[in-house]
């Protein structure tokens, strides 16, 4: 398989700190990838360098061959890398109509009411579009952050911390919903619940300081003793 | 009058500029640095600095150096209670949103200038010097009075330094300045702190109005140009740093009064104006100061 | 009734109401509103920024300063006439606010409040320094042969109230269009969380651009038509009240509506010509006003109205 996007040698320090420091990465086409690492690793350093919320200090980034390291933001996202907020990030004070469409006429969409409600009905949240966002259930607001992404029909979607506050039914959900992505799509997937991870991952890559401390199968980050160490092993319950 | 002597006269003006100007800048200064508030009202806190000290020395009936320092005292008195009570009532209020104080700043500035317009009259008036002094240069005379007014503002400066770095209550406030919440998680009463920087900029810039309003009369619309000046000044120096305030004062005033004296004065604004909109612009952490 | 029938049936109601004012108003209200209606024109022109962008300029006067000399100067020293001369002032509105636009919009918040207000002042000072060109503080009055349009005299009242209509009502349609076509949603976007907007695929600075353009050609057409229709152009239109004026009209009517600029300039319109005849302290009021708004009623008339019952309120 191809890469999709591919990193060499990233790097980001803030003063002293190295919280991306040289890290190789690639995304293989229509795989759902994993992305984890102890608190501080620079997981979400290393996912703003990727979609461009934080310039790049050393290293390329390049997407299906092309180079983007310098490409600001915004080129990415048309581009095709859409990233979802940690922190539920919808417009509060727009109907969730509007907040779905911003997404969809981004890329141009031609008939935007159409997308919305494509858009809507993968992550279960039709007849909703009316509602003002900001009166969402907390479980609805980041499905509706969900549906943003796939309303600008990335190639790549970037989940960070997708399933953070959702009860456990919700979260099963969350992973049909995943699944039902893929191949068309791209997933990268920065998580703290091990079981989603280890579940939904074809790949993952784990991060410690940041740099990379493992890449490979769910089965063989598990059985890594190195990581175990960093990270799984004592506090397993605690991520 | 040949170039030599005409410079030296311009340094004096301008370093007597430069003076009143430090004064009034640090007064916004110290607002914007301590409680991120951009106080457009602060020329009218000067121009009712000058109002009061018209009020004082031609009410009370004392000999000129007297009266003088009477308003010198009154003055920045009075216009620091009605800073506080803006403070409290006002920008407490709207949790001292940047934006939401602007404006509140600015409907303060027409509520002020009208009360002046009203209670003062249209008219400039002068304010007797508290003493008459000239200085005979080889070339020119110069008003001793106005030397008077550099050490005076050095005086007060001095004293706000030693205030801020040596005072329990500036400590307080530049601990505020450096974290506003765990200012007030070490028992620090933020909103006295904040109503009394807010009194102090008041009152810095009424002081410095005091000084000035024997050389140019008081009026209700004088606080114009102190505002944009202390704005350029502030700008320049680097928002909310005290020294680079100082140094920013001292080559604005030295500079604008040289360049007024060889130049238009219009021509001069307009360079300064351009000047601090390019610095935010291009430079926003100011000229001279270092980060904050 | 859908939405879209209602409000676009308020606004056609709003703007029948106003022309048929003329008729029944006497001669003294119709010229007061044919004022009011180039300064809402003008407000709405700082809404497009303010209310909906989310851009809080305090230099507005600039534009409109830009719209009413770019109308003006031509009149005085190459003898255009009215419609050319407006255009030339709507223009000139827009290029200024592009100008500013692209070095302010490096900034935000408070610093691009002062940066605009720096800019919008240093304008005012060139219009003081090249006083041979502009008539400086004096100002100059604009040539009663240039304000005629289409066999009519601008000076004279039904046409002057016909042209200030005009000019507002294809503001105001052209306002409600662009709030609700695609772009608008961009703008509100950009107002309630820039960095979202940019990771769905918009250039901030662009968006920002285009916005303040607008504003600016809204703004130049208001200063063109009251240069014009009034027939004098002084360096006073470019003071800092000039930017605070829209600015209060906007709040008062409400941040972000359509209407709310109209109703703001009219309201405050009123309110300080009824209040001047008791007192001369008309400035108390503006300030009383804008201390008030801020304090008490942040989201003006129309949006409180919005928030409270008429949620389909564009």
């Amino acid at each position: 398989m191809a890469a999709v996007i591919e990193a060499r040698g990233l790097t980001r320090h803030f003063g002293g700190l190295r919280a991306v420091d040289g890290v190789d990465f690639s995304l293989e086409h229509g795989e759902i990838h994993g992305l984890i690492g102890p608190n501080g690793a620079g997981k979400t350093t290393f996912v703003s360098l990727l979609s461009g919320r934080i310039p790049v200090q050393s290293g390329t980034i390049s997407l299906n061959g092309e180079d983007i390291t310098h490409l600001p933001a915004h080129l990415r996202v048309r581009k095709g890398v859409a990233y979802t907020f940690q922190i539920t990030s919808v417009y509060p004070r727009l109907s969730v109509f509007d907040n779905v469409a911003l997404a969809a006429q981004s890329r141009g969409a031609g008939d935007v009411p159409a997308e919305v409600a494509q858009a809507l009905g993968r992550v279960g949240m039709t007849g909703l579009d009316g509602a003002q966002a900001g009166t969402l259930s907390y479980g609805h607001q980041r499905l509706l952050e969900v549906a943003m992404g796939l309303a600008l029909r990335p190639v790549i979607l970037i989940l960070d911390e997708p399933t953070q506050g959702l009860a456990s039914g919700e979260i099963d959900g969350f992973k049909a919903l995943i699944r039902s992505l893929v191949p068309q799509t791209t997933i990268l997937l920065i998580e703290h619940n091990m079981d989603v991870v280890m579940d939904l991952a074809d790949r993952i890559t784990v991060l410690n300081f940041g740099q990379v401390l493992a890449v490979g199968a769910p089965d063989q980050i598990r059985a890594n003793k190195a990581v175990q160490d960093a990270y799984l092993g004592g506090d397993h319950a605690a991520g | 009058m040949s170039f030599g002597p005409f410079l030296l006269l311009a340094v004096l003006e301008g370093t007597v500029m430069a003076a009143v100007l430090a004064l009034t800048a640090v007064g916004l200064s110290l607002v914007f640095g301590v409680m991120r508030v951009v106080n457009v009202a602060h020329g009218e806190f000067y121009m009712l600095g000058a109002v009061i000290a018209w009020f004082v020395t031609y009410y009370l009936p004392f000999p000129p150096a007297l009266v003088w320092l009477a308003a010198l005292i009154i003055a920045p008195l009075i216009v620091a209670l009605i800073a506080a009570l803006t403070d409290t009532l006002v920008l407490k209020r709207l949790n001292y949103d940047p934006e939401a104080t602007i404006v509140a700043t600015i409907g303060l500035l027409y509520m002020l200038q009208q009360a002046a317009l009203t209670f003062y009259g249209p008219d400039a008036r002068p304010v007797v010097a508290p003493f008459e002094w000239r200085i005979q240069l080889p070339w020119f005379g110069y008003s001793g009075y106005k030397l008077f007014v550099v050490v005076a503002a050095v005086v007060i400066l001095a004293a706000v330094w030693l205030f801020m770095t040596r005072s329990k209550a500036g400590l307080v406030m530049r601990a505020t300045q450096v974290d506003r919440d765990t200012a007030q998680a070490f028992g620090i009463n933020v909103d006295r702190v904040y109503a009394g920087t807010f009194a102090l900029g008041g009152a810095l810039a009424a002081a410095a109005a005091v000084l000035i309003v024997p050389i140019q009369q008081a009026h209700y619309l004088m606080g114009h140009d102190p505002l944009l000046l202390s704005f350029i000044v502030v700008i320049i120096g680097g928002l909310g740093s005290i020294r680079g305030t100082l140094v920013a004062a001292l080559v604005i005033g030295l500079s604008d009064g040289i360049i007024s004296m060889f130049f238009s004065p219009t021509l001069a604004k307009i360079i300064a104006t351009l000047l601090v909109a390019l610095v935010l612009v291009f430079r926003p952490q100011g000229l001279f100061g270092a980060k904050a | 009734m859908t939405d879209g029938a209602k409000v676009w049936g308020l606004h056609l109601l709003v703007l029948a109401a106003v022309f048929a004012a003329q008729f029944l108003l006497p001669p003294y209200h119709a010229t007061n509103l044919a004022r009011i209606m180039v300064l809402a024109v003008f407000a709405m022109g700082y809404n497009i920024a303010f209310g909906y962008t989310g851009l809080l300029s305090l230099g507005h006067a600039l534009f409109f300063a830009a719209g009413m000399y770019g109308m003006g100067l031509p009149v005085w020293h190459l003898e255009w006439v009215s419609v050319p001369a407006l255009i030339a002032g709507l223009l000139a509105g827009g290029v200024m606010a592009g100008a500013v636009g692209v070095l302010a919009l490096r900034t935000a918040g408070v610093s691009f409040m002062i940066v605009t207000l720096m800019f919008a002042q240093a304008g005012y000072l060139t219009l003081l320094y090249l006083n041979s060109w502009t008539g400086g503080d004096e100002g100059f009055v604009v040539a009663s042969a240039a304000r005629q349009a289409f066999g009519f005299s601008l000076a004279t009242d039904t046409p002057r109230f016909t042209a200030a209509f005009v000019l507002f009502a294809a503001g105001l349609l052209a306002c409600l269009w662009l709030v609700r076509s695609p772009f608008g949603r961009v703008m509100v976007a950009m107002r309630e969380n820039e960095e979202r907007s940019r990771m769905l695929g918009y250039d901030p600075f662009r968006v920002k651009l285009v916005a303040l353009i607008l504003s600016g050609l809204y703004a130049g057409l208001a200063g063109a038509a009251y240069g014009m229709l009034f027939g004098y152009v002084g360096a006073s239109f470019a003071t800092i009240q000039y930017s605070i004026l829209p600015m209060l009209y906007v709040l008062l009517g409400g941040a972000g509506t359509v209407l709310g600029p109209f109703l703001g300039a009219l309201l405050m319109f009123y309110l300080i010509d009824i209040t001047s005849n008791y007192t001369d302290a008309y400035l108390f009021v503006v300030g009383a006003a804008l201390v008030g708004l801020v304090l008490f009623a942040p989201k003006g008339i129309l949006g409180t109205l919005r928030e409270r019952a008429w949620r389909w309120l564009p």
